[in-house]
């Protein structure tokens, strides 16, 4: 049988990770930390807790995918590990921007306006990305935290309240002022 | 009735439990006569769409392909995966 190919679709080659993932992971940890030193601690990580996870490779699905998915979960035991959730941590002041963006009476104020509807073709332009990148670094920390988690990242709630250790509330009110901002940032963008 | 502040808070919330049949109610019937909220809960939307072609990109080393592991990390990197391998 043709054994280059088996190996391809169903078995590990920890021999080769480093070579054929190892930038791959890199960059997509550093994106998320802005951190190199750390980004390259969760990719160490990520090789490690695979080598030990090889039993558990179900064969489906290409390897780099599989390493991926260990690494998004590196990434939320290092966020843990910065504390910014504990309660010690404190909160963040000016975090909730429900004030500048609603009136009194709990109505859109004028000037929220969502008139301009985003082409999925915005996805396609380098500027649209820069904008992007730029709200999401303008978020408060911990808003910044939980949304790239749950929308980069993809992780479901319940993972990210357990890698974290916060209520399923806490996160809820986190990623809806993360989105609240997010909508505001944007359509900035959009009016330049 | 509830506000749009509230309103918004239920769209966020959509995303991530089912809502009950209630508050799914609430919202619908909001979002058919209100624009504002209902440009808001297509922003929210298309703010998942977006995050998720941005991972994607990043997972198919599609941005910054100049950015690597240095050779120092990478033989760090080596040296560790032999160790536990022992």
């Amino acid at each position: 049988m043709n054994r280059q190919r088996n190996q391809s679709v169903s078995e590990l080659d920890p021999s080769k990770w480093v070579e054929r993932h190892g930038d791959v992971l890199y960059r997509y940890a550093l994106a998320r930390l802005r951190d190199p030193e750390a980004a390259e601690e969760v990719v160490q990580e990520t090789f490690v807790s695979a080598l030990r996870a090889v039993d558990q490779y179900s064969g489906q699905g290409a390897e780099g995918a599989w390493l991926l998915g260990i690494l998004k979960r590196k990434v939320v035991d290092h966020v843990r590990r910065l504390s910014r959730f504990d309660a010690a941590a404190g909160g963040e002041a000016d975090a909730d921007p429900s004030e500048a963006m609603f009136d009194a009476k709990g109505n859109w104020r004028a000037d929220a306006g969502f008139r301009k509807r985003r082409p999925e073709a915005s996805l396609e332009r380098e500027e649209f990305w820069e904008a992007f990148r730029k709200c999401l670094q303008g978020l408060p920390q911990k808003q910044a935290d939980v949304f790239a988690l749950r929308e980069v990242d993809g992780l479901n709630s319940e993972e990210i309240c357990n890698g974290l250790r916060i209520s399923a509330s806490n996160l809820w009110v986190l990623l809806h002022r993360a989105r609240l901002r997010l909508t505001r940032c944007m359509q900035s963008h959009d009016e330049d | 009735m509830l506000r749009c502040r509230e309103i918004s808070k239920l769209v966020s919330e959509s995303m991530e439990r089912k809502l009950s049949f209630r508050e799914w109610l609430v919202l619908r019937m909001h979002l058919a006569m209100c624009g504002l909220c209902n440009g808001f809960a297509k922003q929210v939307r298309f703010l998942r769409t977006a995050a998720r072609r941005n991972s994607q990109r990043l997972a198919d080393g599609q941005t910054d392909s100049d950015v690597k592991l240095s050779p120092e990390a990478r033989a760090r990197i080596e040296a560790a995966l032999r160790d536990s391998a022992k």
